[in-house]
């Protein structure tokens, strides 16, 4: 194997290049990977533009596909061709329009089988992940159980019908009457590093099980500090604003509304941070993302769409 | 054996003619068997040993995993409400099901490890080197494939640690930029894991990645068959790129061919 490298080495620059002539130099896969790109860019930012670039890719793709059949330029076909390509030809057996429609045909119909096929299967697999994933309405039970000005670890399912994998739990702190509606401070108890759930740190009481629409309902009041998560040693304020560790940003919220007296967790909603606190907190609020996704700074730009805003 | 031969009284080989008549069948229709005869007295090295072995290692290793998980699928109950309790009425009621499961769990490291350890000889001698560099690519495919078989293996026990081991491994994905949010809502199968994730992650640890695995183990072998193993660097000639020669695969068969004919093996 080596003797033969070593031969073919000597033997190419004596025969030099014009018998086997390089392809000629081409814009046509450039332009390709210049679709690709733009179809990459548009599948994150917006859906024209993704169009754009598979538009620009087919096209391109098409021309450099027939320019490789074509075995380069129809200029340089005339120019380099001579003898040895039509000896090639003659050596070829003859092919005629039937037998290239029925190659045609076969390729065309096995490309429509596999689409047929997988098209629904990827779509089925992977569309659900992003369709309907809005948060179920979880009713707290009524206002009086959550005293003013400290908080309450509620614990209660997500989903009925999930079973105890939908488990949350929300830290809810009255703020009382702030511009004549009631104010309520609701975190998310999963830390914003990799979603363990964070603890209070500091005194709780006796947990009260209460039952509303929404199920069984935990309710344990706390006079916490501040909040810690165990897994990596971040650490939160009582708005939520991380203050040590790896955290990368300030907890999630629950939009509320009161119903009868009742309070009502809806949405959950990703923050940046908080600036002020209890009902007179200014909340940088984002569409909801995952632990471990910054929705601000510099690092803000690699996480440009949550799954759920679209 | 081969001066053993010569000597065979006629009635002898009158009965090994008969015994091997089925096989001749089978060979005569399908060319299998000196297929596998092909394989499995290919020619190597002289001067390899047992860090070779390493491959086959990590072959048998997968193979006892398919072979346990197959079974633990009969009574794995991949719900939210029954999976921990299934995994329950393994270790302590099934029989042997304590000795199955814990094939499969210990088994699941013993292949990682083997996994690094044959990679580790690989890199180590240059066996990566052309003409072999398919090879390698198709071996780091099969090690990331391997990873993630142990990464969705790991939450069907559903129990706490599985729970929020993979709370956190998704959320690790998750903060990859640009598809990372996306690729943990696939990897959930929605916005939270539920009971979508733990079905979806079953059929993705016994039934697409397996899968994949074997496609990739054949390509592997295929491959390793038809470049030979290489030679350890330390080895005086270059060793086990010779073909073997042609011969009838049925002569091959009845009368084994002569050691030392073929050169570079003998003293393997």
């Amino acid at each position: 194997m080596a003797e033969e490298q070593e031969g073919h080495a000597e033997i190419a620059p004596e025969e030099g290049e014009e018998q086997h002539p390089l392809p000629a130099a081409t814009i046509l896969p450039a332009g390709f990977a210049v679709g690709v790109a733009i179809l990459l860019v548009g599948t994150v930012f917006s859906w024209p533009v993704f169009g754009i670039g598979v538009g620009i890719a087919v096209v391109f793709g098409f021309l450099w596909a027939r320019e490789l059949v074509r075995g380069g330029r129809p200029v340089r076909a005339v120019e380099a061709v001579p003898a040895e390509a039509e000896e090639e030809e003659a050596e070829e057996p003859a092919r005629y329009g039937r037998d290239k429609f029925l190659e045609l045909t076969t390729l065309g119909l096995g490309a429509l089988i596999g689409g047929v096929v997988t098209v629904p299967v990827v779509g089925f697999a992977i569309a659900p992940s992003f369709i309907g994933q809005g948060d179920e309405d979880i009713d707290l039970g009524p206002m009086s159980n959550f005293p003013e000005g400290t908080f309450v670890v509620a614990t209660f399912l997500s989903q009925k019908g999930e079973g105890q994998v939908s488990r949350r739990t929300a830290f809810v702190r009255n703020n009382g009457i702030a511009n004549g509606v009631p104010s309520f401070t609701i975190l998310s108890n999963r830390c914003t590093h990799l979603g363990c759930p964070i603890q209070p740190n500091g005194p709780t009481q006796e947990a009260q099980q209460i039952q509303t629409s929404a199920g069984n309902v935990t309710l344990i009041p706390s006079q916490p500090a501040g909040f810690g998560c165990p897994c990596h040693a971040g650490a939160y304020d009582t708005e939520g604003n991380r203050t040590a560790g790896p955290p990368v940003r300030a907890l999630d919220r629950y939009q509320y509304k009161i119903v009868n007296g009742s309070l009502v967790l809806s949405d959950r909603y990703s923050v940046g941070k908080v600036v002020g606190e209890g009902a007179s907190a200014k909340i940088e609020s984002y569409t909801r993302y995952d632990s471990g996704q910054h929705v601000d700074g510099p690092d803000e730009w690699m996480y440009p769409i949550s799954p759920r805003g679209v | 054996m081969a001066t053993r031969t010569s000597r065979k009284s006629a009635r002898r080989r009158q009965l090994e003619q008969m015994l091997l008549t089925p096989v001749d069948w089978l060979e005569e229709r399908s060319g299998l068997v000196g297929g596998v005869r092909g394989f499995l007295f290919r020619h190597v090295p002289a001067d390899i040993s047992w860090p070779q072995t390493l491959g086959s290692a990590t072959l048998t290793a997968f193979i006892v995993q398919a072979v346990t998980g197959v079974i633990l699928a009969m009574y794995y109950k991949p719900d939210p409400n029954s999976a921990y309790d299934s995994i329950l009425h393994i270790t302590n009621d099934v029989t042997w099901g304590w000795l199955v499961r814990g094939m499969h769990r210990w088994g699941a490291s013993v292949f990682i490890i083997l996994l690094f350890l044959h990679m580790g000889r690989v890199f180590l001698f240059g066996s990566y080197k052309y003409p072999r560099e398919l090879t390698w690519l198709v071996g780091v495919l099969m090690l990331v494939l391997g990873m993630l078989e142990g990464f969705t293996g790991y939450l069907l026990p559903w129990d706490q640690t599985s729970y929020w081991a993979t709370v956190v491994g998704i959320n690790i994905n998750g903060s990859g930029p640009f598809v990372g949010p996306f690729l943990s809502n696939v990897l959930r199968g929605g916005a939270e894991i539920g009971s979508d994730t733990l079905a979806r992650w079953y059929s993705i640890h016994m039934l697409i990645l397996p899968g994949a695995l074997i496609g990739l183990i054949g390509l592997h072998l295929y491959l390793v068959v038809r470049l030979g193993v290489s030679s350890p660097p330390w080895s005086k000639k270059a060793a086990g790129r010779e073909r073997p020669e042609v011969e009838t695969r049925r002569r091959g068969l009845v009368e084994p061919r002569r050691r030392g004919d073929g050169g570079e093996d003998g003293g393997a």
